[in-house]
């Protein structure tokens, strides 16, 4: 394809195609910090292409392929292409990727344990993710956290994390403007501004970490915490995963290993700061 | 070379792997993704020859193909056993078969939905116990409910509730509005049994119903794919069996579709160096057409040469259909849009 780069996040090499120049310009100014090998060849896809020829230059509206489609995927305007190009990522993981068990989590890691933050969008679990990653924790990533079914350690997928709506002024509060991406006003997901996670963060991409807390956030709603049984973080984890069922037998045994071993807890809260410091309680909890 | 030239010299062997760049297994691997051949490349070859990332995927996508087989293996067992109590007895058709008889094409290939065939006179009655035990219809419009019944070769497509499988049920091997009509009460009668139970087609036919999926059936879409079917399925029978190429002719004739199986072993002899015997290994001046047909993909994965993949498209349903047929057919889907 005419525009194109090579993105590495986590143990996943992408190459993104692209019919226009912006939609690379963007990426390639968000993952500038990322470890670069030429050499390594792709291990994913994606394509953002015009339906029809003349959609390149007349309302221009961007396609998501690559190795994997979705059919009937509403296009994008260009001017959201850079949301194509993470949305075209995410799609190639989710339905591609065997080597992990793929769970839909962010994840923070200190001291080589993480944390995990599993729930549907909406659940704040990106925010908590970028806020915590700002202080002293180690974010992992915003959306997958991948878990090795050999070791049963998790590992990072630290792509830029997506703050949506409300998320974006709070981040913006505490980072520099290089750290932040263009904002993307009123896409199907709301308003969405990527923020490049910190660099030691993205050194350390490569980094396993012992899965050592469960947490499923809901975002509103008096503070709470309820721990939650094996049976039920298990199911909650099935939900989760986009290729538990592809991975069979080991994708049961990883699952199984994590549900059993690791503290599982729902927590509800009325906003970030409560959020982040039932996070810290439960980590101070679970080191005891 | 393209990227799915340098593909297609990796699966016949003419070209090892450790001579490709490390960069050129972008658009190897991307092109096999698209036509389904990555599993196949997979199981292929000396795992040292490839740079290592490319052999963690390669160890990734055989371990996926494992369990994809498992799971259509058992499908396949959740058919037996919903059909046994009934006294309907089925054979298993392309990937599931090859899977179940331990054949050539299996290791690596990915398998869809799972297609067996019933005698005609079964269709009913094999429809109603799979409906009773958990089957349920995926189409919901009537017009393509009636098409698949009164013209096609199969039920329309059933997929389990709780397992979010689908099977296909045959009935024939082509359309019955197809030109060709091939004989389904011999593919059933002389359907050969595996190790563990299942009735599969009998290498002739299996090789028939092969090159009539590729060439007969459809616009060639997925056809390198099919292609290494017939390749990996024809080479190993005729190792097994000196006379093999013999009996596939007189099978292919007795089914209509001599032309057709001809056609196929052309092809995979082009490609994917198929060694034929000396009645077969000619030459056709329409070959080319159908080679390009195959080809057309970019370094990107993408379909490419639209007038071509078009030109095969109605090709298909010109076959398919008699032209009045065809007429009412398409005006009725251009309405429905």
């Amino acid at each position: 394809m005419k525009h194109r780069t090579r993105i590495a996040v986590g143990p996943v090499q992408f190459r993104i195609g692209s019919s226009w120049g912006a939609p690379i310009t963007a990426l390639k100014r968000l993952y500038v910090g990322y470890p670069q090998d030429a050499g390594r060849p792709a291990d994913a896809t994606v394509r953002l292409f015009a339906a029809r020829p003349w959609r390149r230059w007349l309302r221009p509206s961007v396609h998501i392929g690559g190795d994997y489609i979705v059919p009937d995927a509403l296009p994008l305007p260009l001017s959201m292409g850079l949301l194509a190009a993470e949305m075209g990522m995410n799609l190639q993981v989710a339905l591609g990727w065997r080597r992990h068990l793929l769970l839909h989590a962010s994840a923070v890691a200190k001291d080589g344990r993480a944390v995990m933050l599993s729930g549907e969008s909406g659940s704040g679990k990106s925010t908590l993710a970028a806020l915590l990653g700002e202080g002293d924790w180690r974010l992992m990533g915003d959306e997958f956290t991948l878990i090795d079914p050999g070791s049963g350690d998790a590992l990072a997928f630290p792509r830029a994390v997506s703050l949506k709506n409300e998320a974006i002024a709070e981040i913006e509060a505490r980072v520099g403007a290089d750290r932040l991406g263009p904002l993307l006003a009123g896409t199907p997901k709301g308003d969405i501004r990527y923020l490049i996670p910190r660099p030691d963060a993205i050194a350390a991409m490569h980094e396993p970490a012992r899965p050592a807390l469960l947490i499923f956030p809901r975002f509103g709603g008096a503070p709470a915490i309820e721990r939650i049984g094996e049976g039920e973080a298990f199911v909650r984890l099935t939900e989760a995963s986009t290729n538990y069922v592809a991975l069979g037998e080991a994708g049961f045994g990883a699952l199984m290993r994590l549900a059993r071993e690791t503290p599982a807890f729902t927590i509800a809260y009325p906003d970030s700061a409560s959020g982040m410091a039932i996070v810290e309680h439960l980590w101070a909890e679970a080191l005891r | 070379m393209s990227a799915v030239e340098t593909l297609i010299d990796l699966l016949a062997g003419r070209r090892a792997a450790a001579t490709l760049a490390p960069r050129d297994w972008d658009g190897v691997i991307g092109v096999a993704r698209a036509e389904a051949l990555l599993g196949t490349l997979a199981h292929r070859g000396d795992p040292a020859a490839v740079p290592a990332s490319v052999a963690a995927l390669f160890a990734d996508t055989r371990a996926a193909a494992a369990v994809a087989t498992t799971q259509a293996l058992w499908e396949a067992e959740m058919a037996r056993r919903a059909l046994a109590p009934h006294g309907i007895e089925f054979v298993l058709l392309k990937g599931t078969a090859y899977a179940a008889a331990g054949l050539a094409p299996a290791p690596g290939r990915q398998i869809g939905d799972l297609d067996i065939l019933v005698p005609w006179h079964d269709l009913a009655r094999t429809e109603n116990a799979l409906l009773i035990a958990g089957w349920e219809w995926v189409k919901e419009d009537a017009y393509d409910d009636a098409y698949y019944r009164d013209h096609m070769h199969e039920l329309p497509p059933l997929i389990h509730k709780a397992r979010d499988r689908m099977i296909d049920v045959h009935h024939m091997i082509l359309p019955r509005t197809h030109r060709i009509t091939p004989d389904a009460l011999a593919l059933v009668g002389d359907a050969v049994r595996t190790e563990g139970g299942f009735a599969v087609l009998c290498p002739t036919d299996m090789a028939c119903h092969c090159a009539a999926h590729l060439i007969a059936d459809g616009d060639l879409q997925g056809g390198l794919r099919n292609l290494w079917d017939f390749h990996a399925l024809t080479s190993a029978f005729a190792v097994a069996d000196r006379g093999f190429w013999g009996k596939l002719d007189e099978r292919a004739e007795m089914h209509g579709l001599e032309k057709t199986v001809h056609r196929a072993a052309r092809l995979a002899r082009d490609l994917y160096g198929t060694k034929l015997p000396s009645g077969w290994n000619r030459i056709r001046s329409g070959d080319g057409r159908y080679q390009r047909r195959l080809l057309a993909r970019d370094d990107w994965g993408r379909a490419t040469d639209p007038l071509l993949q078009q030109a095969f498209y109605i090709r298909s349903h010109w076959l398919r259909m008699p032209p009045a047929m065809l007429a009412r057919h398409l005006w009725t889907k251009w309405r429905k849009r």
